[in-house]
């Protein structure tokens, strides 16, 4: 009959590796190929190479509305290193590195924010989704996806990503709680970047974290500094291993931070101040992985110099690519079933008609 | 032949893609134990398990997202929602995504799944239990919507859904799940969606249902025959998305007189569309101004006066007689 607390089965850590300042725990630093440890400094310094050509060509007027990825990209990329070929990941509209790190090219990314569907359709041999634009729905699809792996039972693991505010959404709940239900070999990563547009993190949830709400589904969660991408690929690669084995889910927390606006449809100006974006400046992702590889003796200023050209070079070559792409305009009635009905049938050929009149030359005026 | 309810024959048609397919899977909140709060999935989980036919915790947003997720993998998923007024706790997923995807990656990822669900009104159930939004879903791009109105087609079609490389949401007469027994083939027997057939031929004027209102045609044809003197032709749709446009304009023009009859509501309806049909595809052809008998434009009163929303024979063959007579 006493009152005393409920010991629950599950856990909920925090983990950092390496510290803004440059420190690291030895024993908790893993044990990364040296080239690995190149190819993803390459990754990340192209996704944030990337963002700022994206949001450039945005402003130049060659770009739709964009949403930045800048501060962010650890957490992305540290879940795609830790995931095997096989596996499949599940993003929201932040996860630049982590697409690139799967194979995906510069220009579909482009493509996408360029306002062409072609955008979506991920290059033979990667089975990624596309990004997801509405808010924590996708986190229902990753957990079937997972679902299917597990009954598939062929050891596959789905990784689905949302953000802070994505944690105020019924279906960031209802999929967890699937999750957990089911003991899905699925990680949810919530990139924690504290901003839903104009609302900061503390006015979405009372809890203290948002690894925590990992309890309540009967899972493990962890919170991870999301700019230390040591620390990312650390959280993962456990998370990883225990859905590939049978042992279950894992939400984990990634706080990071939103260096740039939400889209370029607004100013951020209006609802955080500037103090705060300049404290996050020294964790920003990429110094404090570039710092531990200048460490490690794995870069120099020599190699920093030709890297910054051969992605310039890349990028370059991918908006070109973007730019000269072009779609036929009656392509979008295509692709609404596998056969198409007869009344839609009935308006492809009223497009066409109507296509070919838009572009038949002027008839000269009748004297 | 076996002479089967819906329920027995819709239970057939999931029982038999089971069988011949290992990707079918059924999932839905008490579709396993208790075999359905109408019995649809009766004898599923003895027979399958419980990994192909999988109770789920009460989520209509989860049964629909996971099953786009489990499409993903291969598989062929059946959702079950319990009763078409909860279809809207997972709308946003039939929207933002079922409907989508085929379209968003060019043909690259596809939703081949089926939502089932128990439809329209006429059993005497609590609120949101009668509800027919069947016009909510034909407004959406990417879907199928299909809606038998007796054992035969039901197991048919649902045999059709199943396969159907598409999302098809596939609602099932409540009305009609016990009403009544029809020969159902031992052979699996599928039907085409998107075609309607003709349930009854007539000359005189063409009445055009769907679903539990199938039977209430019908029944108003016979009056009209016995009565009135008045040879009605009844259009069986089966799919309000495809709709068989062909099958209506074609009847249209013989009788010259058509009369819509559906138990949702007549603003935007399905019978709007229909009429916008025949308008575009028969107008000189017609004798009299098309009539829709329909629920009204409202909510469905509660079960003690849902007869009175509903079209029976009586307002049906009022409807008839002004077109002949106009």
């Amino acid at each position: 009959m006493p009152r005393e607390p409920i010991k629950l089965p599950q856990r909920v850590e925090s983990l950092s590796v390496l510290a803004a300042d440059g420190r690291i725990d030895a024993d908790l630093e893993p044990a990364l190929d040296p080239a690995d440890l190149r190819r993803l400094y390459r990754t990340m310094l192209a996704s944030r190479r990337l963002d700022e050509r994206a949001l450039a060509l945005q402003r130049q007027g060659r770009l739709g509305t964009y949403g930045p990825s800048r501060g962010q990209e650890a957490a992305s990329l540290g879940v795609a290193y830790a995931l095997g070929k096989d596996d499949w990941l599940v993003p929201t509209f932040r996860e630049t590195a982590g697409l690139l790190w799967r194979g995906w090219p510069m220009q579909t990314w482009l493509l996408y924010w360029g306002g062409f569907e072609a955008g979506n359709v991920p290059p033979a041999g990667v089975h990624d989704l596309p990004i997801a634009v509405p808010i924590a729905s996708q986190c229902q699809y990753g957990m079937g996806v997972a679902w299917g792996c597990k009954l598939r039972g062929e050891g596959r693991v789905c990784a689905t990503f949302c953000g802070d505010g994505g944690t105020s959404e019924g279906d960031f709940h209802e999929a967890l709680n699937f999750a957990g239900v089911y003991n899905l070999p699925l990680v949810t990563v919530i990139q924690n970047n504290h901003w839903a547009i104009s609302i900061p993190r503390s006015r979405q949830t009372a809890s203290q974290t948002l690894a925590q709400k990992a309890l309540a589904y009967g899972m493990d969660g962890v919170q991870v500094d999301g700019n230390d991408i040591l620390a990312m690929i650390v959280a993962t690669r456990e998370a990883v291993e225990k859905a590939r084995t049978g042992g279950g889910p894992t939400l984990i927390e990634a706080v990071t931070y939103r260096m740039s606006m939400h889209t370029t449809a607004d100013d951020p100006k209006k609802y955080r101040t500037e103090d705060e974006v300049k404290a996050w400046e020294p964790r920003d992702p990429l110094l404090r992985f570039r710092a531990y590889l200048h460490k490690k003796g794995l870069l120099d200023e020599s190699t920093a110099g030709a890297l910054d050209a051969e992605i310039a070079a890349e990028i370059d070559q991918a908006v070109r690519q973007y730019e000269q792409y072009r779609q036929d305009p009656a392509e979008f009635l295509r692709h609404m079933y596998a056969e198409l009905t007869p009344e839609l049938q009935a308006q492809q050929a009223e497009l066409q008609a109507y296509l070919e009149r838009k572009h038949a030359p002027t008839p000269a005026p009748v004297p | 032949m076996a002479q089967l309810t819906m329920v027995k024959a819709l239970n057939l048609a999931l029982a038999e893609a089971m069988r011949e397919n290992p990707n079918v899977l059924v999932l839905g909140q008490d579709v396993g134990q208790d075999e359905g709060v109408f019995r649809v999935t009766e004898g599923l989980l003895q027979e399958f398990g419980p990994n192909r036919c999988i109770d789920t915790p009460l989520a209509e947003a989860a049964i629909v997202g996971g099953g786009v997720g489990l499409a993903f993998t291969g598989f062929l998923p059946v959702c079950e929602l319990q009763f078409d007024g909860f279809s809207f706790q997972a709308f946003h997923q039939v929207e933002n995504h079922v409907r989508r995807f085929r379209n968003r990656t060019r043909g690259r990822y596809t939703c081949p799944l089926v939502i089932r669900m128990p439809y329209g009104g006429g059993i005497r159930a609590v609120e949101h239990h009668s509800e027919a939004p069947e016009a909510t879903y034909a407004h959406l791009a990417g879907l199928k919507v299909v809606i038998p109105s007796g054992p035969r087609n039901a197991r048919a079609l649902l045999r059709a859904a199943i396969y159907d490389p598409d999302p098809v949401i596939f609602f099932e007469p409540k009305a009609v799940y016990r009403a009544f027994r029809e020969e159902v083939p031992d052979e699996p027997e599928t039907m085409p969606i998107g075609k309607g057939v003709v349930a009854r031929p007539g000359k005189d004027v063409t009445l055009i249902t769907y679903g539990a209102m199938l039977r209430v045609a019908l029944d108003a044809a016979e009056e009209l025959a016995d009565d009135h003197n008045v040879d009605a032709e009844v259009l069986d749709l089966l799919s309000v998305s495809p709709l068989d446009g062909e099958l209506i304009n074609e009847s249209v023009r013989r009788t010259g007189r058509a009369v819509v009859v559906h138990e949702a509501p007549r603003h935007c309806g399905v019978g709007a569309e229909i009429v916008a049909r025949i308008v575009e595809g028969s107008l000189l052809y017609l004798e009299a101004p098309v009539k829709r008998v329909t629920g009204y434009d409202t909510i469905i009163p509660y079960f003690q006066n849902e007869l009175t929303y509903l079209p029976d024979p009586a307002r049906v063959v009022a409807a008839a007689l002004e077109t002949v007579r106009f």
